[in-house]
C-alpha cells in the first residue's frame, strides 16, 4: 500500500530577512513532516524563527522576507512555484491560520458577520444568506454564547477569549486541511487560555485538521501536540515523537530547557533549577559549527565548531531526530547538571501585615451635567502578614487587584479602608510624599516588563546611582561608584555595564539591572511583579536564581506576583490566591497545592500546562470570562464560573473564610465535607519517574 | 454624539464671549481711537483738534465709556443681529462681511473640490506600497509642495502662467465684474500648497495600515487583493485623513489672508488684514467670531465624523 | 514574544565593548556635549550680531562672528556623518546648513552693500556702472545677492528663537498637563483650545497689531501660536510614557514631580518632538516671511525675503522683472524644504530603530 500523501512537508526551507546590514537567515534548513490528522508542535525561544516557519508555509514573507531555499509541499504540491491566485486559493480555505494577538488580528471597523462570512463567499462561492447561516454555526461550534450577538458586534466590544475564539472561527470556516496556531493563548489568561486548548484540541478531533501548533510553553505543546520540533537560533535541534522527545531527549539544548522550568519535584532549596548559560546568539553573530556551542556543557572544540552539521536519525530508521556532533558520546544518565543544594531559610518576625485592606475607585462617566458614578471595587479586605527572609506569592490573573494593592503599598493611592503595618508604621495612608527616605527605601519593587523597568534616555549606571543618592546610602561620589559597581557584581554583570544604556542590553540583563536598582537601598521588602515572565525560559531560571540568592543573602522578604502556579509552586513560602480584589485562599505553598481546594485555586492547578509526561492533571475547564471589577458578580466574584456554583447563596452572600488549618484559610461557602473530600489536582505517576524531571 | 455636540457649542459660545472682550479691550488703546478719528475726519484736522473737542467727538461716537460698557452695548447689538458699522468703510458689518465671505467661500469650495479627491487618491496609491516608484514619485512631489509657502507658489505660479505664458490673469481684483479666469491662480495656489499636506498624511496613514495585523489576517484569508484593499485597508485608512481634511477648513483661512492679499482679491481674509491694520473694531470682531465659528464648526464636524468612521469610539 | 522581524532588527545587545585605542576628532565631535558647544558657538554669535548688532561698534560686530564660522563648518560635519543613513536627512540639512553658512559668513564675503542704490532694474548676469549683478537689481538698484544672502539672517535668527520660545513654553505645559493631569490639564487644556480655535494667520494678525510689529513681538506671537499644538504634542507623549515602569519606579522612590518631568519624562519625548521641531521651524519660516510681507513683520530698511517679496509684487509684475519675485520666494523655499525633509529623514531614521 502506498504511504499517504503527507498535509504538509518542508524540505530544507531556508528564510532570509534582508535588511540594511545584509541577509541575516532567520531559519535554516528545516524539516517537517505533516500527515493528515496530526498535530506538529513547534517549541523555542524568542528571535528562535518559529514565526517565520508559520509564515513561510503562508507564504508571506512581508517586504524584507524571502524563502531562499527548499520546498513546501502542500499535499505534494510545491507552494514555491504556485501562481499568486493559486496561493489566494489555498490560504484560508486549505490552509488557516490564528495569530498571536486576536484583537489586532480582527479589522477593528467591521462587524464579525462581515468577517466572517468573507471565507465562504470567496472561497465557495455561496451566496450571502448561506454564508452568514454558516458563520453563525460555526460560532456556535467554538463554543462562543450567544452568537447573534457576536455577529453584530465589532471586534472591540468582545473580550480577549472571545475575539481568539471567532478567530479560530475563521480559520475554521471553509474546513482546512492545515491550521497553523502562532502562539494562540499568549496573550490570554491562564484559565481562559485552558478553555481554547481545549477547543483546539476538540477541533483536531472533530474536523480531523492537522495541526502545526507554535509556542514557547513546552507544556502546552505536550497537551496538544503527537510530535514536535525545537528550534533554537534559526535551526531545528530536535524533532520526534512528542514522548519520545520528553523522556528521552538527545539534544544538550532541549535537556537544557526541561532543566529551567520548574517542574512539579522542583524545589528552590534541594533541588533549585539550573539555567543555561550565556544568551541567545544574534542572527547575525551566530557561531562557527553548532549555533548551540558557546552555552553547551558538552562543547568539545574541532567537534563541535565546524559544519555541515545535520539533522540525524538518533536511531537508524527512527523519526527522531537531532543536530548534535556529539549525542552518542554523552552519557545521558549521568552528566546531569548538579544543582547547588541550598540550606532552607527559617523565616523571622512579621514584616509587614496588612488588615483588611481596601481600596476602592470611583469612576465617573457622562458629560458635563449628568454624571454617572460607579464603583470600582479593586481590593477588598485583604488580609494577610509577611514574615522576614520569606517569600510570599500573590496569585490572581488580570483584574484581581494585584497591581492596586501594589500601587497602595507602595504610597501612590490612598487605601479607602484597612491598615497596612510596616513596623509601627501604618502606611495604609500614607503617601509616598509624606513618607521618609527610610521607610521608602525599606519598601521596593521590580517591575514586569524589561523594556519598561529602566528610563531610556539614562545609563544602567546612572540610573542605579539616582537610588543610592536618594536613599542617602552614600553620599561621596567615589563611595556611590564603588556601591554601584558591588550591585552590579552582586546581579552578575560586567562593571562596563554601569557606562550602557538600556537598549544595548538584553532582556535578561535589564532585569538584573531593575534588580540591582531594587536592592540598592537595601530595602526589608521587595515585590516583584511576574519579574520574569516577559522573558525567555532560558533566561528565566537565572533570573529567578539570582533573586532568590540576593534575598537569602539579605533575608528581605519577597512579595512575588504571579500568574504561574508553576513558578510560585516552585519559589514561594506561603501563597496568597485573589480573584477579582478579594482574597480567595492563603495559606503555605504546600496547603495551596493539595486540597482542601478552592474551586478557584483547584481550576487554575488544572488550568496551568505542566511539561513532564508523568503529571496527570484532574481536567477543570471554566466556563466564560473574567468578569469587569468595574461591575464584579454580587456575592462570591467567582460566582459566575464556578462548577460548584450554589444558584441562591453563592450569588448573593459574601463568602464565609473558615480556616482549614493554621493559616490556612478559605474563603467559600461549600460545607466542609465537600471541601475537605476534594482530591489532588496533580498527581505524579511514581512508577515511571524518569531522569528527565530533575 | 448629542451630548458630545452640545458640550462642544457650549465651548465655542465660551471661546467666543473671551475672545470678542479681549478683542474689544486690545483695540480700546488711544492709537486705534484716533486712527479712527483720521479717517473720518481728516489727518489735518485731528490735528487741528483742541483736547476739548476730541474728547466731545468721542463721546458722540460712543467711544469715551470704558470698552466693557462698549462690549456689553455690542453684544446686546449682535444679539438683535446689529453687528455694528464699519468705521473704515462706513457699512454695516453684515453686508460686508457677507459679501467677502461669499467670495472666500467660492476660493475654499474649489479648493477643496480639487484638492480633497487629488491628495486622497495620490496619497492612498502611495501608500498601498510603501517604497515603490509610486511611493516615491508621490512623496517627492508632496514635499516639495509643502515646502513652498503659499507666497512663493503664488509667485511661481504667478510667473510661469500669468506674465510667462499669459494664460491667466495675473490679478484677481475683479475689477470689471465677476471673472472665473481671475480665480484660477488663488485657487491652484492654495491647492498646492495645502495637496501635500493631506496626500502625506494619506499616506502615511495607508501605509501603516497596510502593515497591521489585520491586513496580513485579509491576506491570508485568500481574499482578492481588490478586496483586501477596498474593503479593509481603505475604511481605516481614511480615518485620520479625514480629520485632518476637515480641519484643513482652518488652514485655508489662514492661507487665504495670504493668497488674498497677493491676487488683491476682495475676499474675508484681505477684510481681516485691512480691518486689523485700521482698529476697525466692529469688523475684526464680526470676522474673528467667523474665523473662531468655522475653526470650532470645523472642529465639530471632525469629531463627528470621526466618531462615525471609527466604531471602536462610537461603540463605547 | 517579539516576533523575529523585531528580533532582527533589535541594536545589537552586546556591542564591541572594546573603544578604539584612538578616538577620531569626529566621534568625538560627535559626543552630544560637544556638539552641542558647538551650537553654542555657532548660535550666540549669530544672534548677537543679528538681535544686537546696532549696539556693537563697527570693529566689535565684524570680529562676534569669527568663532561662528568653523563652529558651523564643523557642526554640518557632524550632521553629515551622524545622519549618512538617510540621503533624504542628508539633503535637508545641506540645504539648511547652506543657509547657516551664509549667515555667518555673509560679513566676510565681497558683497555689494545691500542697502546701496547702484543700478534700478538692472538684469541678472550684467555689468552696469562697474557692477556686476550676479543675480540683477531690484526697482531701487540694489544687488539682488546681496540682499539674498544678507536677508537669511533676519529669518534664521528670528524664526528659531520664536520656535524655541515656543517650545520651552509648549512643552513645559505639555509636561504639567499630562503629568499631574486634573485641574493642571482641564486649565491649560481649555487655554490652548483657545488659541487653537483661531486660524494662525488670524492669531498673529491681532497680536502683531496690538504689540506692534517687531523681532521680539514675533517671537511672542509665533509662542502664542504654535504654544499650543506642542503642549498637545508633549501632553500626548507624556501621557503615553507616564504609565512606565520607570515612572512609576521614580515615583516610588519619592521623586519631586518637576523632577520626573524634566529628567525621567522629558528626555524620553526628544524623538518626536525634534522631528516636530524641523517642521515648525518650517512653519515660522513661513509665518516670518508671511508676516513681513503683509507688513507687520518685520521692518525695512534691512534686507529680508518677505519684505523683497513685498517691495516687488508692486512693480514687478512683468516677465522682464520676475526674478526679483522669483529670488527671494525660491530661497525662502529652499530653507523650508531643508527643514521638512530634515524632519522626514530624521522620522524614517527614528523608524527603522
Amino acid at each position: 500500500m502506498a504511504e499517504p500523501v503527507p498535509v504538509l512537508e518542508c524540505r530544507n526551507l531556508s528564510v532570509s530577512y534582508f535588511t540594511r546590514a545584509g541577509a541575516i537567515p532567520a531559519v535554516v534548513d528545516f524539516n517537517l513532516k505533516l500527515m493528515p490528522g496530526e498535530a506538529h508542535g513547534i517549541v523555542g525561544e524568542s528571535g528562535c524563527g518559529k514565526s517565520t516557519v508559520a509564515l513561510a508555509i503562508m507564504n508571506y514573507m512581508g517586504k524584507n522576507g524571502a524563502i531562499t531555499g527548499g520546498e513546501i509541499l502542500f499535499e505534494g504540491r510545491d507552494m514555491r512555484t504556485m501562481t499568486q491566485e493559486e496561493l489566494r486559493r489555498l490560504r484560508g480555505s486549505q490552509i488557516a491560520m490564528v495569530y498571536q494577538e486576536p484583537m489586532a488580528s480582527l479589522n477593528p471597523s467591521m462587524r464579525i458577520a462581515e468577517q466572517l462570512a468573507e471565507v465562504p463567499l470567496y472561497h465557495e462561492g455561496v451566496t450571502r444568506s448561506e454564508a452568514l447561516a454558516r458563520a453563525e454555526r460555526m460560532l456556535a461550534q467554538v463554543r462562543l454564547p450567544d452568537p447573534q450577538r457576536i455577529m453584530n458586534s465589532y471586534p472591540h466590544q468582545i473580550s480577549g477569549g472571545q475575539q481568539q475564539r471567532v478567530v479560530i472561527a475563521m480559520a475554521l470556516l471553509s474546513k482546512p486541511k492545515l491550521l497553523l496556531l502562532d502562539e494562540p493563548t499568549t496573550a490570554l489568561d491562564v484559565t481562559v487560555e485552558a478553555g481554547i486548548v481545549e477547543l483546539i484540541k476538540e477541533i483536531s478531533a472533530t474536523f480531523g485538521t492537522s495541526l502545526i501548533y507554535i509556542s514557547h510553553n513546552l507544556g502546552l505543546i505536550l497537551e496538544t501536540c503527537n510530535r514536535l520540533t525545537v528550534m533554537y537560533s534559526g535551526e531545528a535541534v530536535e524533532a520526534g515523537d512528542i514522548r519520545t522527545v520528553f523522556n528521552t531527549m538527545r539534544h544538550p539544548y532541549t535537556r537544557g530547557l526541561f532543566n529551567s522550568i520548574p517542574l512539579p519535584g522542583a524545589d528552590k532549596n534541594a533541588r533549585p533549577l539550573v539555567a543555561i548559560r550565556g544568551q541567545l546568539p544574534l542572527p547575525h553573530a551566530r557561531p562557527e559549527g553548532c549555533y548551540f556551542g558557546p552555552r553547551c556543557d558538552h562543547f568539545l572544540a574541532g567537534t563541535c565548531d565546524r559544519r555541515p552539521l545535520p539533522m540525524v536519525p538518533v536511531e537508524p530508521g527512527s523519526s527522531h531526530n537531532v543536530r548534535c556532533a556529539r549525542f552518542r558520546d554523552i552519557d545521558w544518565e549521568r552528566a546531569k547538571p548538579k544543582p547547588i543544594e541550598r540550606a532552607p531559610v527559617t523565616a523571622g518576625g512579621i514584616v509587614l501585615n496588612v488588615e483588611d485592606l481596601t481600596k476602592h475607585y470611583t469612576v465617573e462617566s457622562g458629560a458635563l451635567l449628568i454624571k454617572a458614578k460607579k464603583t470600582v471595587k479593586a481590593n477588598e479586605k485583604i488580609t494577610f502578614r509577611a514574615r522576614e527572609a520569606e517569600t510570599v506569592a500573590i496569585v490572581g490573573e488580570s483584574g484581581c487587584g494585584k497591581s492596586t494593592f501594589a500601587k497602595v503599598l507602595m504610597g501612590l493611592e490612598n487605601a479607602t479602608g484597612g491598615k497596612i503595618g510596616l513596623g509601627e508604621l501604618d502606611l495604609a495612608n500614607l503617601p509616598v510624599q509624606r513618607r521618609d527616605e527610610s521607610t521608602i527605601s525599606r519598601l521596593q519593587m521590580i517591575f514586569q516588563n524589561p523594556f519598561d523597568t529602566l528610563n531610556p534616555s539614562h545609563t544602567v549606571g546612572a540610573q542605579i546611582a539616582r537610588v543610592i543618592k536618594k536613599f542617602g546610602v552614600e553620599r561621596d561620589p567615589r563611595k556611590i561608584e564603588e556601591r554601584l559597581y558591588q550591585l552590579l557584581d552582586i546581579v552578575k554583570l560586567p562593571r562596563e555595564f554601569a557606562k550602557r544604556r538600556p537598549r544595548q542590553l538584553s532582556g535578561g540583563q535589564k532585569q538584573r539591572v531593575g534588580i540591582a536598582r531594587a536592592f540598592a537601598g537595601d530595602p526589608k521588602i521587595v515585590i516583584a511583579d511576574e519579574p520574569v515572565s516577559a522573558l525567555d525560559v532560558s533566561v528565566q531560571a537565572a533570573v529567578t536564581g539570582l533573586l532568590m540568592d540576593i534575598q537569602r543573602e539579605n533575608r528581605t522578604t519577597l512579595l512575588f506576583i504571579s500568574h504561574d502556579l508553576s513558578v510560585v509552586r516552585y519559589l514561594a513560602d506561603r501563597v496568597v490566591v485573589m480573584y477579582l480584589g478579594q482574597i480567595m485562599e492563603k495559606g503555605t505553598t504546600e496547603q495551596i497545592f493539595s486540597p482542601p481546594y478552592h474551586p478557584y485555586t483547584e481550576a487554575l492547578l488544572s488550568a496551568v500546562p505542566i511539561a513532564d509526561t508523568n503529571v496527570k492533571k484532574r481536567k477543570i475547564v471554566l466556563q466564560g470570562e473574567l468578569p469587569s471589577p468595574s461591575n464584579p458578580p454580587k456575592g462570591c466574584p467567582f460566582s459566575t464560573r464556578c462548577p460548584y456554583v450554589m444558584k441562591g447563596i453563592c450569588d448573593t452572600a459574601p463568602p464565609p473564610q473558615r480556616e482549614f488549618a493554621p493559616r490556612h484559610v478559605i474563603a467559600c461557602h461549600l460545607d466542609e465535607a465537600t471541601l475537605l473530600a476534594m482530591k489532588p489536582v496533580i498527581t505524579i505517576e511514581p512508577a515511571t519517574i524518569e531522569p528527565q524531571t530533575a | 454624539m448629542l451630548k458630545l455636540i452640545g458640550s462642544r457649542l457650549l465651548q465655542m459660545l465660551l471661546i467666543m464671549a473671551v475672545v470678542s472682550l479681549v478683542i474689544f479691550a486690545i483695540f480700546d488703546s488711544d492709537k486705534f481711537k484716533k486712527q479712527i478719528a483720521v479717517a473720518e475726519l481728516g489727518g489735518f484736522a485731528v490735528s487741528a483738534l483742541s483736547d476739548q473737542d476730541y474728547q466731545a467727538w468721542l463721546d458722540r461716537k460712543g467711544l469715551n465709556v470704558p470698552f466693557y460698557d462698549r462690549y456689553f452695548k455690542w453684544v446686546a447689538g449682535v444679539a438683535r443681529g446689529d453687528l455694528g458699522r464699519s468705521y473704515e468703510k462706513s457699512e454695516p458689518v453684515s453686508q460686508l462681511l457677507a459679501k467677502r465671505l461669499i467670495n472666500t467661500g467660492m476660493l475654499a469650495f474649489w479648493v477643496f473640490a480639487l484638492m480633497v479627491p487629488l491628495s486622497l487618491t495620490l496619497g492612498i496609491i502611495a501608500g498601498m506600497k510603501e517604497g515603490s516608484v509610486r511611493d516615491r514619485a508621490v512623496s517627492f512631489i508632496a514635499v516639495l509642495t509643502t515646502s513652498l509657502p503659499e507666497i512663493a507658489t503664488a509667485i511661481v505660479l504667478t510667473v510661469i502662467l500669468a506674465l510667462g505664458l499669459r494664460w491667466v490673469p495675473a490679478n484677481s481684483a475683479m475689477v470689471n465684474g465677476w471673472d472665473w479666469r481671475q480665480l484660477i491662480l488663488p485657487v491652484l495656489t492654495l491647492v498646492l500648497y495645502d495637496f501635500g499636506y493631506v496626500a502625506r498624511m494619506t499616506r502615511a496613514s495607508m501605509a501603516e495600515v497596510m502593515t497591521s495585523q489585520y491586513i496580513r489576517t485579509a491576506v491570508l484569508k485568500g481574499l482578492p487583493y481588490r478586496r483586501v484593499i477596498l474593503r479593509h485597508a481603505l475604511r481605516n485608512a481614511l480615518i485620520a485623513p479625514f480629520t485632518i481634511i476637515v480641519l484643513q477648513l482652518n488652514w485655508i483661512l489662514s492661507g487665504v489672508v495670504v493668497v488674498e492679499v497677493f491676487f488683491q482679491y476682495a475676499g474675508f481674509g484681505q477684510l481681516l488684514l485691512d480691518a486689523a491694520l485700521f482698529g476697525d473694531v466692529y469688523v475684526i470682531q464680526a470676522a474673528t467670531l467667523v474665523a473662531v465659528f468655522i475653526a470650532v464648526l470645523s472642529q465639530i464636524i471632525s469629531d463627528i465624523g470621526y466618531t462615525l468612521l471609527n466604531p471602536r469610539i462610537r461603540f463605547s | 514574544m517579539t516576533t523575529t522581524i523585531e528580533a532582527l532588527s533589535a541594536p545589537p545587545s552586546v556591542p564591541p565593548v572594546a573603544a578604539p585605542p584612538s578616538v577620531s576628532l569626529l566621534k568625538r565631535l560627535q559626543q552630544p556635549r560637544v556638539s552641542l558647544a558647538l551650537i553654542l558657538l555657532m548660535w550666540l554669535p549669530l544672534t548677537i550680531y543679528v538681535m544686537f548688532g546696532s549696539y556693537l561698534g563697527d570693529p566689535l560686530k565684524s570680529i562676534v562672528l569669527m568663532p561662528a564660522v568653523p563652529a558651523t563648518l564643523l557642526l554640518y560635519l557632524v550632521a553629515v556623518t551622524s545622519w549618512r543613513e538617510s540621503t533624504v536627512a542628508i539633503v535637508g540639512v545641506t540645504l539648511v546648513f547652506f543657509w547657516l553658512i551664509v549667515a555667518v559668513t555673509v560679513p566676510f564675503l565681497p558683497l555689494a552693500d545691500p542697502d546701496k542704490p547702484i543700478a534700478p532694474f538692472a538684469a541678472p548676469g550684467i555689468v552696469k556702472h562697474g557692477h556686476f549683478f550676479l543675480l540683477g537689481a531690484d526697482f531701487k538698484g540694489r544687488d539682488m545677492l546681496s540682499r539674498v544672502l544678507w536677508g537669511c539672517q533676519r529669518v534664521l535668527v528670528w524664526g528659531v528663537t520664536a520656535t524655541l520660545a515656543a517650545y520651552v513654553v509648549g512643552s513645559f505645559l505639555g509636561l504639567v498637563a499630562g503629568y499631574l493631569a486634573g485641574w493642571w490639564d482641564q486649565a491649560i487644556s481649555f487655554i490652548a483650545n483657545v488659541l487653537l480655535s483661531f486660524p494662525v494667520m488670524v492669531l498673529f494678525i491681532l497680536i502683531l497689531n496690538y504689540l506692534g510689529s517687531s523681532g521680539f513681538n514675533i517671537v511672542i506671537a509665533v509662542t502664542f501660536a504654535s504654544a499650543p499644538a506642542i503642549m498637545r504634542l508633549v501632553r500626548g507623549l507624556t501621557l503615553d510614557t507616564k504609565s512606565r515602569d520607570y515612572i512609576f519606579a521614580a515615583q516610588t522612590r519619592g521623586e519631586h514631580p518637576l523632577r520626573i518631568m524634566i529628567y525621567e519624562l522629558l528626555p524620553n519625548a526628544r524623538g518626536p518632538i525634534i522631528v516636530d521641531a524641523c517642521l515648525r521651524l518650517g512653519y515660522t519660516t513661513v509665518a516670518i516671511t508671511t508676516l513681513t510681507f503683509l507688513g507687520l513683520g518685520l521692518q525695512p530698511p534691512d534686507p529680508d525675503w518677505g519684505l523683497m517679496i513685498k517691495e516687488s509684487a508692486k512693480v514687478a509684475m512683468l516677465w522682464r522683472f520676475a526674478y526679483m519675485l522669483l529670488i527671494p520666494a525660491l530661497s525662502v523655499s529652499s530653507l523650508i524644504l531643508g527643514f521638512n525633509l530634515m524632519a522626514d529623514g530624521l522620522r524614517e531614521m527614528s523608524l527603522r530603530d
